[in-house]
């Protein structure tokens, strides 16, 4: 650090164990949740501290599954919200990080147009629109299938635009340099632009990944087979109930192993960050 | 802004377009042409009868007192939501910066509440804050303070905005910290040895050279406050009590729902989203001057 | 020698394929329902019952999730072209279900279609009544039937000195009051479903009207007349003892129903289908008894109107398919088969036949709370004003009606403001639905 300041250092530690404090309260709770029976959950005086039901709820949730709501133990449902979300996460990265290049580094009719166009995506939620978007879904025969659970969603704009703020922090330089090298559009984008963005694959990659990872609505309603649920959407139908304690022990036990797999990404694609930042360091 | 070093290509950008543009007219722009059109039409449930009414549904919408109760609730909802979330996280983000040791633990932790699905977490917040059985609602009660989120609408209003905050702080959080750790160290410290102290440093090297990423958190939260927040306000509160938390977007949500007014829920789908692109294009006008790339 | 015998071979093998049983074509029907846990189990047995009791049709149920997404789901499919067969949508979505003719079939034209044996008699009136048309054709077939019950945490009662259950709403407020003296300061009583409590359920308990036209069974041009006097008067009381929590809201859902379990509120008022949780989490002595009344009111107790959901047969399938639906609602209406669903899963009976047998079976005296439903629902002939209700775009309805009583509650309005503007603003809505409803 620039200058060493203990009470700065103090400040800092303060400040970051009240933010932890306050951000991972509420997923503690779900913690705690998932160690106590259904009855103490919901009775109102769940204490604050573990359970002694740990074993049970998680051996329940893993390989039995919410028992009575889909049948499908976690592992299933694990690998289905995996693929779903790594294919919107790789497809938005991809269909975007081309979008913004085009924008941002060529000159053309429509430019402006067509930026604003992907833009305006970002505009009419999903819900607004489920009928109509379920219908062209059911059209395409994608209803049960992957296709169906990813290409929807990778539709939306925030990573292009995310590319574009990137790109336009690069420097033309490098772009000049790149032409006196004698390089076309591919090489330049290929050898110069990708390498240093790749910060911002990660962090996209990131965010694409959990928002893949914890779609509720979408999921729900296109896909009727057990077998294509995804992990969120088996979570919730174990708290839905009408007139039945609902399983509240074993919907925290499943939501806290969902939650493993996203933070997993998270602390992976850090190392990413570390590393592609110390490549980068001017 | 505009790049002054491009490339000349007539047919290579159109190409580069095409997946994102093929994917999104399919998905959205076809659906969502239909889902707007019913705007002009009053249909039953299941699409048997509909029938063309012009502009009575919005004639009808603005007519309605909800309407401007709702338009004002998103008001003060998204200012408090974009704001404490954009600030806090900025504050979190510039602390774990610093070379600490438990930095890294730290930045883990605050990834948790953006891994944790708006399904959830709704469910959690009515853990910590129902009336009389909440954790953190009992607390309150013994302090003698009257927590009631079921009749008190300001009560109501205070737990969707640190619900909807709460999720919102991790995303910004994670983009700020990329932001500052691409800052190079070579041009703070030049700074340091021109004797400027840390809070100067912040505002005059740190801040601007932070614009590009603020830009881009400043656009995507008031979307996401605008849009993505009626979710949060499902689980929690239901928009109530008496539409004290009913935001525009809850709103389109709940008079749409099972086929209820799909008319009048895309009415206001339209209205919204010509709000939201103005001031989108507002921000990209006026606010992206400041910035500096 | 190996030819001919191979020739023989051949033969018998092709004589053999063409004499075995033929692969019968089973047709499948899809069932798509919102049924958790113990009821879900029940699903899935009812289905495999039938399934290996015939072998033309094979009834597959999928768990589609809450009922509002259920419903949700089953709209998006039928306007896609891919409806299921058989659809659980709850009571509040049936004025929906049966406003856009062709969307659905309707039950008893179904069962005529199939030529399946049929007697509208044999069901409970109040429980089909609600699901059947003015002349009382059935529009679709009904499940799992609740209806609003008053929880009673005898424990606390005694402890408070109350010494007999309360049976008028003047006794609940008074018992609701040395509650509160006793130590209960957050709850007095309370209720959840607020709407479904104090409008709905009230209106028929007191055989007054919620709208004309029969609450709207008699037709979509129905008007809202819930803002009288004696709805005005029992809102003001509710407002009035809210003040210091002698009642105290819950708000609109049932999510608050933990408030009874925990101990918190000792009077309580909820779905019969409560009971369940009740028995897993009350760790006190509890009972259920009917909904109390104002004893001034003539003809109160009237009957309760039912909860729950029905079966609804969704239109455009093929006549073959519609015979196996005929069929598994015929073998769903079966006494014993009903007999044993309501004994073991708290459903309530939809036949008469089957209410009798449990009756004989001496189950009650055994399982007295099952039966305060019952009791409600057949304590009188059902009139104009308690068969049910059926109002367009229901959800929204109770929202709205929801929102207004919060702000009466609030002291944001009064009484008669805010049942005023309940009435005007749902009538707005039906006006609307009127016009989509052909």
């Amino acid at each position: 650090m620039v200058e060493h300041r203990p009470w700065n250092d103090i400040i800092a530690y303060a400040i970051l164990t009240l933010g932890v404090f306050i951000v991972a309260f509420p997923v503690y709770l779900a913690l705690i949740a998932s160690t106590h029976d259904a009855a103490t959950v919901v009775g109102g005086n769940m204490p604050l501290s573990p359970g002694g039901r740990t074993l049970e709820n998680y051996y329940r949730a893993v390989f039995l599954g919410g028992s009575r709501t889909s049948r499908e133990p976690v592992g299933h449902m694990l690998t289905n919200s995996f693929i779903s979300a790594i294919g919107i996460a790789v497809g938005k990265i991809f269909i975007s990080i081309l979008s913004a290049y085009a924008v941002v580094y060529f000159r053309f009719p429509f430019r402006k147009a067509a930026f604003w166009i992907i833009f305006v995506t970002l505009m009419l939620p999903v819900e607004v629109r489920i009928y109509p978007t379920y219908k062209v879904v059911s059209d395409l025969q994608m209803l049960d299938t992957y296709a169906g659970l990813i290409l929807p969603l990778i539709a939306s704009a925030t990573g292009t635009l995310l590319f574009r703020q990137f790109f336009m922090t690069v420097p033309d330089e490098l772009l000049e340099a790149s032409r006196i090298d004698g390089a076309g559009p591919f090489r330049f984008f290929w050898d110069t632009l990708l390498p240093l963005s790749r910060t911002t694959i990660a962090a996209l990659f990131v965010i694409q990944f959990i928002y893949g990872w914890n779609q509720y609505l979408w999921p729900l309603l296109i896909t009727t087979q057990d077998s294509m649920q995804t992990i969120v959407t088996g979570i919730k139908k174990m708290l839905t109930t009408t007139d039945e304690l609902a399983e509240w022990q074993l919907a925290m036990a499943t939501a806290v192993l969902a939650m493993l797999p996203p933070v997993a990404v998270v602390v992976f694609m850090q190392r990413l960050f570390v590393r592609g930042l110390v490549e980068t360091e001017k | 802004m505009e790049k002054s070093a491009f490339f000349n290509s007539k047919l290579l950008p159109y190409l580069l377009l095409v997946p994102q543009l093929v994917i999104t007219f399919v998905f959205f722009y076809w659906p969502a042409s239909q889902a707007l059109w019913q705007s002009f039409l009053r249909e039953d449930a299941f699409g048997l009868s509909s029938e063309f009414i012009g502009m009575e549904n919005y004639q009808a919408l603005f007519a309605e007192p909800q309407y401007y109760k709702a338009m004002l609730t998103t008001v003060v909802f998204s200012t408090l939501v974009a704001a404490l979330s954009l600030s806090i996280a900025l504050l979190f983000a510039t602390q774990a910066d610093k070379n600490l040791k438990a930095a890294p633990a730290y930045k883990t932790f605050m990834i948790w509440p953006y891994a944790v699905a708006p399904a959830v977490a709704g469910v959690l917040w009515i853990f910590m804050f129902q009336p009389s059985l909440g954790t953190l609602a009992r607390p309150l009660r013994a302090m003698g303070f009257d927590w009631n989120p079921l009749l008190n609408g300001n009560h109501a209003l205070i737990l969707v905005v640190m619900a909807a905050v709460w999720k919102q702080i991790s995303y910004n959080f994670l983009f700020f910290l990329a932001g500052l750790q691409s800052i190079p160290k070579s041009v703070i410290e030049a700074g340091a040895i021109d004797g400027a102290g840390p809070m100067r440093r912040f505002w005059t090297i740190v801040f601007p050279l932070l614009s590009p990423t603020t830009f881009f958190l400043l656009v995507v939260n008031v979307v996401y406050v605008f849009f993505d927040t009626f979710g949060i306000i499902d689980a929690v509160t239901g928009g109530g009590p008496a539409g004290a938390t009913t935001t525009m977007v809850y709103k389109v949500y709940a008079d749409g729902r099972l086929g209820g007014d799909l008319g009048g829920s895309a009415a206001q789908s339209v209205v919204l989203m010509v709000i939201v692109i103005a001031l989108t294009a507002i921000q990209f006008r006026y606010v992206e001057r400041k910035v500096q790339y | 020698m190996a030819l001919r015998q191979f020739g023989a071979a051949a033969t018998l093998t092709v004589a053999l394929a063409l004499t075995a049983a033929p692969a019968h074509a089973v047709t499948e029907i899809q069932w798509w329902h919102a049924m958790t846990g113990g009821n879900n189990d029940i699903v899935n047995k009812l289905a495999e019952e039938f399934n290996a009791s015939q072998g033309d049709y094979k009834v597959v149920p999928s768990f589609k999730g809450s009922y509002p997404d259920t419903m949700n789901a089953g709209i998006a499919a039928f306007r896609a072209g891919n409806a299921p067969h058989i659809i659980q949508v709850f009571e509040v979505g049936t004025a929906t279900m049966m406003g856009a003719t062709g969307a659905i079939k309707p039950v008893y034209q179904l069962m005529k279609d199939a030529g399946e044996p049929f007697d509208p008699k044999a069901y409970l009136p109040t429980i089909t009544g609600y699901y059947s048309t003015s002349k009382g054709d059935m529009l679709s077939f009904p499940f799992n039937s609740s209806s609003m019950v008053m929880w009673i945490n005898k424990d606390e009662l005694k402890k408070a000195g109350v010494v007999e259950i309360p049976k008028t709403w003047p006794e609940v407020f008074d018992a609701a009051k040395k509650l509160k003296a006793a130590g209960h300061a957050t709850c007095g009583f309370s209720n959840a479903w607020a709407t479904w409590a104090h409008i709905e359920q009230f209106s028929a308990w007191h055989n007054v009207p919620i709208g004309t036209k029969a609450n709207g069974l008699n037709g979509f041009d129905t008007e809202l007349k819930f803002n009288s006097p004696l709805h005005i008067k029992h809102l003001q009381n509710l407002i009035d003892l809210q003040k210091d929590k002698t009642y105290d809201y819950s708000g609109r859902g049932g999510a608050s129903e933990s408030r009874f379990g925990s101990g918190e509120c000792a009077i309580f008022l909820t779905s019969s289908g409560y009971y369940a949780t009740a028995k897993g989490t009350a760790k006190f002595d509890f009972t259920s008894v009917p909904m109390p009344y104002y004893p001034d009111v003539t003809g109160a107790p009237q009957n309760s109107i039912i909860g729950g959901a029905s079966l609804w047969v969704m239109g455009g399938k093929k006549p073959e398919e519609y015979k196996g639906v005929a069929k598994f609602f015929a073998f769903l209406s079966d006494t014993d088969r009903q007999a044993r669903l309501h004994q073991e899963s708290g459903y309530l009976p939809i036949t008469r036949a089957a209410y009798e047998k449990t009756k004989a079976d001496g189950f009650y005296e055994k399982n007295p709370i099952p039966q305060t439903p019952l009791k409600e629902l057949t304590n009188k002939e059902p009139t104009e004003n308690s068969r049910g209700l059926r109002f367009g775009n229901m959800v929204q309805m109770r929202d709205i009606w929801g929102e207004e009583m919060e702000a009466a509650l609030a002291g944001q309005k009064t009484a008669k403001e805010a049942l005023d503007a309940a009435v005007a603003r749902g009538n707005a809505m039906l006006r609307s639905f009127e016009k989509t409803a052909k």
